[in-house]
């Protein structure tokens, strides 16, 4: 009995060495990325290379701002993040209507809706770009955000959370006279907290690394994405790997720092999504 | 029609809530498809598109010449090579990582869970810089880290087939978590009875995973295949970024292709039909997924 108790202990030994490396593994990216945006530029290039930067500098980071222009990037970041909250509550909306309300052509609608996460985004960027550029929203702000405002994954999780808040909850506000708006922003939106928090997680992380779309239809630098604008960046100072380290710190530090926070969530966001 | 509308009146708010949501899915997704179609047996570019009437009708033009464009087929064949090597080791990855962080309940396993799944949720386009400057052949980690077991430098974005490995190898490092996530939620539902059972019947650990534990993942798993193996098939991100799909369109996508012709080239139905061969790739590889999942679905 004793020397299985042992085997035991000496298993889970293993088991946590293993994780420990793949761990290292997997940061050393990271890692790599946090030390080398803080050395200058010959330092970088060392051969062999230094592991801690020697003369730790901001300079990449003032350059991302002083010469690239990040502080436009990051604003425009912003703005999509600030927009994508409306969209969220768009599909908030239409998530409660297919959970909570009988209407004709309900069922084909909703299976609609799903049916649209099945297109790759290849198959309709052409022509959306085509329909943007006849409404003259090619290489606007406008163009970039309004194709992203509703997600049918997003309609679909907000369906199945709000399937479970009882009927009759909402047929008492209806009696005390709550008009269907009050009841959804008042009663609904507080009961479905849980929900939205982690929708507005998914969402901000979504929407702060959207590249794709805005690659396509922000022609100009001033409506770049940082994504966008890390990518240019990299095409024009290839070898400045200092600088490009330190755009991509910019970009993932805020996500990881968020991860961290509110990590919780957003695994549970992923299990409670109905993937049982 | 009158009581249509009446109707309508009558029972409005649903139709409102779901009108802003369902208006962008019609305009930005379901009109769109039908429109590619269209746009597919056309010629449009860029000319086209300034004045319409120099689109013409071309047929089957495109699916013709694009069966016959060597660059296409070279995407094609390297989007096969990515899905071939790259699905089976996300999911045998994901599913070792999640049995062995399952393995335990202290703290440590809750830090490592985070830690794996952190590449899943950063930028694709920072990795994508981050693991470049790690693959430079002169300057990067991992050609010195080979230089001190004097291993000569690898040209790992600089060779067709090591650069597809390369941009595999970092695409299953960012994949990893969010399906690892999804194998521990299946692993934790497993209730503990079949375990009992297992060791009654005098089953050893790893008769116990290959009966017991792995089928009863096979939900997780087929949930897990088709979602990568969409992924794959839309492989963008990191050939765009990384390799810009070249050595000698080594490393050349797909949906690389697709974007390239549509909006570098403005040969917009080329591109159109392109990406229907694309989906028609992603139904039929769903269809069989669905075909396997029914054959073994006894359990």
């Amino acid at each position: 009995m004793k020397s299985k108790r042992k085997y035991k202990k000496l298993e889970e030994i293993l088991i946590t060495l293993l994780l420990i490396a793949g761990g290292v593994l997997v940061s050393i990216p990271f890692l790599w990325m946090i030390f080398s945006s803080f050395k200058p530029a010959n330092e970088v290039l060392a051969m062999p290379p230094t592991l801690l930067p020697e003369n730790p500098t901001f300079e990449n980071y003032q350059n991302l701002f002083t010469n690239m222009s990040f502080g436009i990037y990051l604003r425009n970041t912003l703005i999509i993040v600030l927009f994508s909250f409306i969209g969220l509550f768009f599909n908030g909306m239409a998530g409660y209507a297919f959970a909570k309300f009988n209407f004709k052509g309900k069922e084909p609608i909703f299976y609609t809706v799903l049916a649209t996460m099945m297109i790759p985004a290849q198959v309709t960027m052409i022509p959306v770009y085509l329909i943007l550029n006849q409404l003259g929203l090619t290489n606007t702000m406008a163009g970039i955000i309004l194709p992203g405002l509703a997600a049918a994954f997003s309609i679909f999780l907000f369906r199945q959370f709000m399937s479970t808040i009882p009927t009759d909850l909402i047929e008492a506000a209806r009696l005390d006279g709550a008009g269907e708006f009050r009841i959804f922003f008042r009663l609904i939106v507080p009961i479905a907290k849980p929900i939205f928090a982690v929708q507005a997680i998914l969402t901000f992380i979504g929407a702060w690394n959207s590249f794709l779309w805005p690659l396509i239809i922000a022609s100009d630098q001033r409506l770049y994405t940082l994504s966008v604008g890390l990518s240019l960046l990299q095409g024009q100072h290839a070898s400045n790997f200092g600088l490009q380290m330190a755009g991509a710190a910019f970009m993932v530090v805020p996500i990881i720092l968020i991860f961290a926070f509110f990590q919780k969530y957003i695994i549970e966001g992923f299990t409670m999504s109905g993937l049982k | 029609m009158g009581d249509i509308f009446k109707y309508l009146y009558k029972n409005r708010y649903p139709y409102i809530f779901i009108a802003p949501a369902l208006f962008i899915l019609i305009s930005f997704s379901i009109v769109p498809i039908v429109l590619a179609f269209g746009i597919s047996f056309t010629d449009i570019n860029l000319r086209g598109l300034a004045d319409w009437s120099r689109i013409s009708f071309v047929g089957l033009d495109n699916y013709i010449s694009l069966l016959t464009d060597d660059v296409f087929i070279k995407s094609v064949l390297n989007t096969l090579f990515y899905v071939i090597i790259g699905v089976p080791l996300v999911i045998v990855c994901s599913m070792g990582t999640a049995l062995l962080l399952n393995y335990g309940k202290n703290r440590i396993f809750t830090v490592f869970r985070a830690v794996y799944y952190m590449p899943s949720i950063t930028n694709i386009v920072a990795v994508a810089v981050i693991w470049g400057f790690l693959y430079n052949t002169h300057y990067g980690l991992f050609n010195y880290l080979l230089s001190v077991v004097n291993i000569d430098a690898v040209p790992w974005l600089e060779q067709p087939t090591i650069a597809k490995l390369s941009l595999i190898a970092l695409a299953v490092w960012k994949g990893l978590g969010l399906n690892m996530i999804i194998f521990l939620a299946a692993l934790q539902g497993i209730p503990k009875e079949y375990y009992e059972a297992a060791k009654i019947d005098g089953a050893n650990r790893w008769q116990t995973l290959r009966h017991v534990t792995i089928p009863l993942l096979s939900f997780a798993t087929f949930f897990v295949t088709i979602t990568t193996l969409i992924g794959w098939l839309q492989f963008f991100e990191e050939p765009y970024v990384m390799t810009n799909g070249g050595p000698l369109d080594g490393t050349l996508s797909m949906a690389l292709f697709i974007y390239r012709n549509g909006f570098q080239l403005s040969e917009m139905g080329y591109a159109a039909a392109g990406s229907f061969i694309l989906f028609f790739f992603i139904i039929v590889a769903t269809i069989v997924q669905f075909k396997v999942r029914k054959a073994d679905a006894d359990y």
